[in-house]
């Protein structure tokens, strides 16, 4: 079993939690991600983790509510228990010192993010980020990952905060000021990834993304997870979750995303009407 | 009773769900003997001093013997005989192939020249394991003084199940490390309920806990930990890791939605128990109309657990012709009955999509059976200009796995053949690496369960006079004195 032995609201419905799990926590590196069951009912969720203590035996985890097993998890206290967490899971990120290293978060995406980040700038990097979220509330780790980057810029969907557009709009901006990047790391939403991608391929920037398809195992056993990654069939669970975002086929991946969106629905419906629940089938957001 | 009235017995046909129930639950479908049926197929059995049977068996049950005890009516007796040999007997009496094993070499079907009406040794066997569960008291062997050796074992499928049943009767420390929430291998996420109940696989993992094997679950070697932490925590590992890696068809159109693997269709189905949908979490992909590829076993299974998730219309769809089928005899005879549809000789050049990205068809080619090839079956072969368009809603690819990568891939040391398998010593299981011993399917690849439980009996003995000698060179040879025992 597996403790909570912290939990914040850091946004609305976006939940940051430390589980117990020594096992995990000793020999996992940035990029790396966890299968979680919270019943014993329970689906087997991934989740990137966001950060780790040592000394605790803990890892982080950060959640948005987009779903039943999601809500019912923000529906936890500090002391509850969760049967299973697996992992470390996936290739860990490529660390390495290549100069100037751009960093683009979005939504519940700054959570990988943010440890890449930092062991990008460990290693010697200039850290430049820009963050997005739809509106200034959404935004997480805004401190974090200033301390770790030499700038950080800001964008809103709705211009609550920072600028009002997209993060390709800022990473334009940034370029037409002369900044040269050596490597992109972008993390978030999928069509983000995608616009992302597209934007540092005409660039010539080199670029990683964090893929986050629909996985049971995560070892390799079910081939749920598979993506296209330069014409070629890859398993997210074990050949990533980092691919090189040129290669990916972000329309592929976005479909197949879909592919139990009414079992979702059906599921969290069913959740809201038990629990008396809020938002019966309202809830939505960035998924990471 | 001498042998003319015995062979005069009619084999003894087990009680099945009918099939047009069965479809609308996951019960099992078989459902087992009652002592006057076991006892009276018992008294088939001619007891024969060369017991080809035991032969044929891959872990060397004493079959007469404890067919013999069941006859008497001494079932007590009979499952302390069949456990000396095998530790998971409700298991291997359910999904044994045992017309290709015992039973293929069995005096009375021999006498019938008739395979299929042998003595029917895995109902027995079944019948036997199912007694003890129900008197819900288990004989625990004696206790055993500890070596004060430690044993790692990586997977709790049928393989390592076995070795850890072994070795901890032999006095060693046992920690089984399982990458999934629940042990069993593919006896839990693959093999579905209505072959198998879980509640049965469960109740053998707690029989070793009882022994003392203590399971680690949700670890996975490889990543949790490195195979070296193990080595070095450790005396001795054993490899298990099975044959999980799902192949595919590699044809256009294999990442449509509505596509999966067996795999990921029986695992959400079994394991994650998709069939109670919504009431547990996980969900399932289903159609009016289900297309599942292949024709061995996992094939069957997938196209049965389709029409009792609703489907209206299953299908096969089978490149060769039904002799050619690897399923067992009886799993055809059970999805035939079901209502499973057929399509031999017909295999899939790509799949077709809708505009939302779902599968709406299959572009079947027909083929012909040519000359043989090197598995000695006749070579299917496309007929040109034969190609057509099966509709459907979702389509399974069950053409077969191979050896799960994820161990090998974390441990280069590790010597593995150019498919992936972790080469050994075939009588000892001994791989590469001093020290460390594999069998199952991560040998194999994907075989049978009873097979890779032999792979374990073999090397659990193998491991036990490495823990006791320290010696590693020639360890076969010293298993050569011990040969008989061994298999």
């Amino acid at each position: 079993m597996h403790e909570i032995l912290y939990k914040e609201e850091i946004g609305p419905d976006i939940h940051l939690y430390r589980f117990h799990a020594p096992d995990v926590a000793r020999y996992r590196k940035p990029g790396q991600f966890v299968i979680v069951r919270i019943s014993d009912e329970g689906e087997r969720i991934p989740i990137t983790i966001a950060d780790v203590n040592t000394d605790e035996g803990s890892i982080t985890l950060i959640v948005q509510s987009v779903g039943k097993t999601t809500l019912q998890m923000a529906g936890m206290k500090v002391g509850d228990s969760i049967p299973d967490i697996t992992g470390p899971l996936g290739v860990p990120t490529h660390i390495e010192k290549v100069g100037n290293v751009l960093c683009v978060g979005g939504g519940i995406g700054i959570a990988p993010l943010y440890p890449v980040a930092k062991a990008m700038k460990d290693i010697g990097n200039r850290v430049m980020s820009i963050l997005g979220a739809r509106s200034s509330n959404l935004l997480i780790l805004e401190k974090e990952m200033e301390d770790v980057s030499s700038e950080v810029l800001i964008t809103t969907d709705d211009g609550t905060k920072g600028r009002k557009g997209l993060v390709t709009d800022a990473i334009k901006e940034l370029v037409g000021q002369g900044e040269n990047f050596d490597l992109c790391v972008a993390m978030g939403p999928p069509i983000m990834m995608k616009f992302v991608s597209l934007l540092t391929k005409e660039l010539d920037i080199p670029t990683i993304v964090s893929l986050n398809p629909i996985m049971i195992d995560g070892t390799g056993m079910c081939g749920g997870c598979r993506v296209t990654v330069g014409g070629e069939t890859k398993f997210a669970c074990v050949d990533g979750p980092e691919f090189d975002g040129h290669q990916v086929d972000f329309d592929e991946l976005m479909k197949r995303l879909t592919m139990y969106s009414s079992h979702e629905k059906q599921s969290l419906d069913r959740y809201s009407s038990e629990t008396g629940c809020r938002l019966a089938g309202t809830l939505k957001g960035d998924q990471e | 009773m001498n042998i003319k009235e015995r062979l005069k017995i009619p084999p003894t046909m087990m009680p099945e769900q009918d099939p047009a129930e069965r479809i609308t639950n996951v019960e099992e479908v078989p459902l087992g003997y009652t002592p006057e049926m076991a006892m009276l197929e018992a008294k088939r059995c001619l007891q024969c001093k060369t017991a080809f049977c035991v032969e044929g068996c891959p872990v060397g049950i004493d079959i007469p013997g404890f067919i013999q005890l069941i006859e008497d009516g001494d079932f007590r007796g009979a499952i302390k005989k069949m456990k000396e040999k095998n530790l998971l007997p409700a298991i291997c009496g359910r999904v044994c192939p045992q017309e290709e094993q015992c039973q293929l070499v069995c005096t009375v079907g021999k006498a019938q020249k008739d395979p299929c009406k042998a003595v029917m040794i895995g109902k027995l066997e079944r019948f036997i394991a199912d007694w003890e569960r129900e008197q819900g008291e288990y004989d625990l062997p004696p206790e055993v003084k500890p070596s004060g050796r430690k044993v790692a074992v990586i997977g709790a499928g049928p393989a390592g199940l076995t070795v850890a049943g072994d070795l901890i009767r032999f006095g060693h420390e046992v920690t089984v490390f399982e990458a999934l929430h629940k042990a069993g291998g593919v006896l839990v996420y693959g093999i579905p309920e209505f072959r198998l109940p879980k509640a049965i696989v469960q109740g053998e993992v707690d029989y070793l806990e009882k022994l003392g094997v203590n399971f680690r679950y949700n670890f996975v070697v490889g990543k949790t930990a490195p195979v070296s932490q193990l080595i070095e925590d450790f005396d001795t590992v054993f490899i298990g890791t099975g044959a999980g890696l799902p192949r595919f068809m590699r044809v256009d159109g294999e990442n449509l939605l509505g596509v999966l693997s067996a795999n990921e269709y029986l695992t959400r189905a079994n394991l994650m128990k998709a069939y109670s949908f919504p009431e547990t979490d996980t969900p399932i992909v289903t159609g009016k109309k289900v297309i599942t590829v292949g024709g061995g076993n996992v094939a069957m299974d997938c196209a049965r657990t389709a029409l009792r998730m609703g489907a209206a219309r299953s299908l096969i769809v089978y490149r060769r012709a039904e002799e050619q089928m690897p399923a067992r005899l009886e799993e055809i005879h059970h999805a035939r009955e079901e209502g499973v549809e057929f399509h031999l000789l017909q295999n899939p050049v790509s799949l077709i999509g809708n505009e939302d990205g779902w599968i709406s068809g299959a572009r079947l080619i027909k083929m012909e059976l040519g000359k043989p090839d090197s598995s000695g079956r006749r070579r299917p072969v496309p007929i040109e200009g034969s190609e057509f368009i099966e509709e459907t809603d979702a389509l399974i690819v069950a053409i077969g796995n191979s050896p799960n990568p994820l161990v090998p891939a974390s441990f280069p040391e590790l010597e593995v053949t150019r498919w992936g398998g972790v080469v050994v010593n075939e009588l000892t299981g001994q791989t590469s690496v001093p020290g460390v011993f594999a069998g199952g399917d991560i040998v194999l690849g994907a075989a049978t369960v009873i097979l890779a439980m032999g792979h374990g009996r073999r090397a659990a003995k193998a491991m036990n006079l490495y823990l006791n000698s320290g010696r590693w060179v020639d360890l076969d040879k010293a298993m050569d004195l011990s040969r008989a025992e061994v298999r």
